[in-house]
């Protein structure tokens, strides 16, 4: 349960997407820890909300929020954040983003859409990122480039299909996405 | 938005007033603990453990024995990050735990951290 007394260094990941799309599911494969939840209070504009017509424009409401440990080597720990990527989320992300190595997006080829919102979040807090394609079942059904050009993606960003139920697969996105950070480095 | 359309968004309520849990205490502004800040609890506790509220005792009971990041700290105790940070703080502030500053800033830019988080991937999954 505890980390190790030798961890000098923590480093997190955020793994972000839609909902539905698999976060749990990945951070289960990959944390030495069974993946826990913080409860986190947001502040969301409460615009659209009938009920809420006569209240203040703001509201507290609190949300679940996914995350994993895994221990690297005797000095350094990673953690994973799975968070939604929503604009309403965006109090929580600045805390979150910050020292951030990057973020890992899951997308379902078949709700591509539901993509757009979380790329925009993700270039907001300029993070580096690759795009995860799971496969659920574990065939890839569209070619990488297919997905790269629907999500009109510029041709630096990594896309790979990752099955988010195996670890070896979740690990292989990860060191994209961290191969990719380094590739950036002058 | 519509909420009823995301099964995966818990949302949550407490049955004890949140501010009763944090004792009345606000988060002193300089105590920002981020999620992977570590903590652990000090060796020699004080008379100021006997005090302790539930929620408190429950934070410094886990921490007793290593190190937790603050964000399994509320994981663990299923209480809210928030409410967990001004519990810290407190304890912190009665010496009884420690916190570990968080990673440096400008660790995206450290090519040789990078690659050990690289090979810890690999190595761990055998990926």
């Amino acid at each position: 349960m505890y980390l190790e007394p030798t961890v000098t260094t923590a480093v997190k990941v955020l793994v972000v997407g839609p909902f539905g799309v698999g976060k749990t599911t990945y951070i289960g494969s990959l944390s030495e820890i069974v993946p826990l939840q913080t409860e986190e209070e947001i502040t969301e504009a409460s615009e659209g909300y009938d009920d809420l017509a006569n209240m203040p424009d703001k509201t507290t409401t609190t949300v679940a929020m996914d995350f994993g440990r895994l221990t690297l080597n005797e000095q350094l720990v990673l953690y994973l954040f799975g968070t939604p990527g929503q604009e309403r989320f965006k109090e929580m992300w600045e805390e979150l983003s910050r020292g951030a190595l990057g973020a890992l997006i899951l997308v379902d080829p078949d709700r591509l859409d539901e993509a757009f919102p979380v790329l925009d979040l993700v270039e907001k807090f300029d993070l580096p990122m690759t795009i995860g394609v799971n496969t659920k079942d574990g065939t890839p059904m569209y070619a990488c480039d297919e997905i790269r050009e629907a999500l009109h993606l510029p041709p630096e960003v990594p896309v790979v299909d990752v099955d988010a139920r195996d670890q070896q697969s979740s690990a292989q996105a990860l060191i994209t996405l961290v191969q990719h950070l380094m590739s950036t480095l002058v | 938005m519509h909420d009823d359309q995301e099964p995966a968004l818990e949302l949550t309520s407490e049955l004890v007033p949140l501010h009763v849990i944090a004792d009345g205490r606000d988060l002193p502004a300089d105590h920002e603990y981020s999620r992977t800040a570590l903590v652990t609890a000090l060796d020699d506790s004080p008379a100021a453990a006997r005090t302790l509220t539930p929620e408190a005792r429950r934070v410094m009971d886990l921490v007793s024995d290593g190190l937790l990041s603050v964000a399994e700290v509320a994981g663990r105790t299923q209480l809210p990050l928030g409410i967990v940070r001004i519990l810290i703080a407190h304890l912190v502030e009665v010496g009884l735990v420690y916190v570990r500053p968080p990673m440096p800033r400008a660790v995206a830019h450290d090519r040789a951290l990078l690659q050990a988080v690289v090979d810890g991937l690999q190595k761990t999954l055998g990926a």
